[in-house]
């Protein structure tokens, strides 16, 4: 168990003098839709080795990055969202720290350290953006149960590590095997808690995009971004990049795993996103890829901007790895719609910049509207798909200026 | 007391710092809920459901913790911690 009582200051300045439990004047409301609509009071707060974020929770640790850090195409690590399950979590060390390869799939079980792994598998990087399933579940109307987040539960980086691949062909899978799944070291309070185990299909698992990865934006893992090694799912949503790696299975039949048979569920064929057979019933399936989306990074609700002055809006755009090809603007409640610049690419699972130049021509109020496309042709919803546990919110934004 | 006595020590190394500032609304089951939802995670998962969980929902979120998540809570502590959350948190 951790003790992070002594570690965890308080924000400097003004929010400290008013206690942790201060209520943001309502003129500030807006910048956090959520907190303005639940009617609960933002709260900033600092994780050990990070800098002050939006606490959701405390225990379990839940914090979203303000999306102004959002301007940068990779997300600092120290500003990197935080999202936990279970409260026990073990602060491991690298020396310490084994992952351990089996299952009744595989015909070779192995215990590897880190510096195995660092040393017998080829290194790998990727741009990709991890995305927690429930990124603006608090923007649902009616509201749906969970944590309550903004925009902010999500962050862009550059992870190195090794393929999972090629650590599960030195294991040697049999070929009817169905899934793999995933493990990490922590925990939940009770030895009755279900632990936090994920699956994949086997075909994704093999993928020569998911890693194992040891570095994020050539730095260590922080160790509330999973040190030493988390799995990374390049396009998938981040309930699968399991952090604090203890464990991967290979499994001849589908898990059966709170996590996966009942969490994390959305109904079938009311999203397009990715396939998982060996998981899927007649009415629901695991969420799997991300849908296409888009962010504006630079403006808030209410905010009052100069008239007359050229104005740059900026975002950033994703879906779940097939690309995106444009994004538009609309400045007047989307009536007319132009194209955004598109920023440039690091890869087809990294969001993308982009930015567009408006000159607001009179002194009145302007509605901002950004819209994604991916190659496929998908594009943004004007309102919120509706699914019982507020996942994929990808509604087209909508933020009002004042233009003075 | 003993028991009492180890349960709180528990309760002390697992808390992050900032959580001993959350303050729930005075009530009948107030200590109760605290002492067994606060075993497992911070209270702010309760006042962050004040606005969207109708007592339907509280009964239903109360059993998930019993029945999914292994709080060991007997019935008779669970209907006084269902009746203190439909009283001060319900939407």
């Amino acid at each position: 168990m951790v003790d992070r009582r002594h570690f965890i200051k308080k924000v400097a300045g003004g929010l400290a003098a008013l206690g942790s439990w201060f209520l943001l004047p309502r003129s500030g409301l807006a910048a956090d839709p959520v907190a303005a609509d639940t009617e609960v009071a933002t709260i900033m707060d600092m994780l050990p080795g990070k800098k002050a974020l939006i606490k959701k929770s405390y225990r379990p640790p839940n914090y979203e990055t303000p999306v102004n850090y959002f301007d940068a195409p990779f997300t600092p690590n120290d500003v990197f969202f935080v999202r936990y399950h279970n409260s026990v979590i073990p602060e491991v060390k690298a020396e310490d720290w084994r992952l351990r390869v089996g299952g009744e799939g595989v015909s070779t079980p192995m215990e590897l350290t880190l510096e195995q792994l660092r040393r017998d598998f080829k290194p790998a990087e990727i741009a990709a953006l991890c995305l927690c399933s429930g990124n603006r579940r608090g923007l649902f109307q009616p509201h749906v149960p969970g944590v309550q987040w903004g925009s902010g539960a999500i962050g862009n980086a550059l992870w190195r590590g090794v393929r999972l691949k090629d650590v599960l062909a030195g294991a040697g899978i049999y070929k009817s095997s169905v899934e793999v799944s995933l493990d990490g070291a922590d925990s939940g309070m009770h030895k009755s808690s279900p632990d936090f185990i994920k699956s994949l299909p086997v075909a994704k698992a093999l993928d020569e995009n998911t890693l194992i990865a040891f570095e994020m934006n050539g730095e260590p893992l922080p160790h509330w971004n999973g040190f030493p090694a988390r799995l990374i799912i390049p396009g998938w949503t981040a309930t699968y990049w399991m952090k604090h790696l203890t464990e991967v299975n290979v499994l001849s039949k589908p898990f059966d795993g709170f996590w996966m048979k009942t969490a994390y569920r959305i109904p079938r064929d009311r999203f397009a996103s990715g396939q998982f057979s060996s998981q899927e019933t007649l009415t629901n399936m695991p969420i799997t890829e991300m849908v296409v989306n888009s962010l504006i990074t630079n403006l808030i609700d209410g905010q009052t901007v100069p008239a007359f002055k050229p104005l740059e809006i900026k975002g950033v755009a994703w879906d779940g790895g097939i690309g995106i090809v444009q994004v538009e603007i609309s400045t007047d409640d989307g009536i007319s719609w132009h194209l955004a610049t598109l920023k440039q690419d690091y890869g087809r699972f990294s969001w993308r910049q982009w930015h567009y130049e408006f000159e607001p021509k009179r002194t009145r109020e302007f509605r901002i509207m950004a819209r994604a496309t991916s190659h496929s042709g998908a594009s943004q919803p004007l309102e919120p798909i509706p699914n019982p546990s507020g996942y994929h919110h990808n509604a087209v934004q909508k933020i009002a200026i004042q233009a003075a | 007391m003993r028991t009492l006595f180890l349960l709180l020590s528990v309760f002390a190394t697992a808390t992050a710092a900032g959580e001993n500032q959350i303050v729930l609304k005075d009530g009948q089951g107030k200590n109760l809920v605290i002492s067994q939802c606060a075993m497992c995670h911070s209270l702010d998962y309760i006042t962050m459901h004040a606005k969207i969980l109708d007592r339907a929902g509280w009964e239903k979120t109360v059993g998930k913790m019993i029945n999914v998540m292994g709080a060991p809570i007997g019935d008779a502590d669970k209907k006084v911690i269902i009746d203190y959350l439909a009283r001060n948190y319900r939407k």
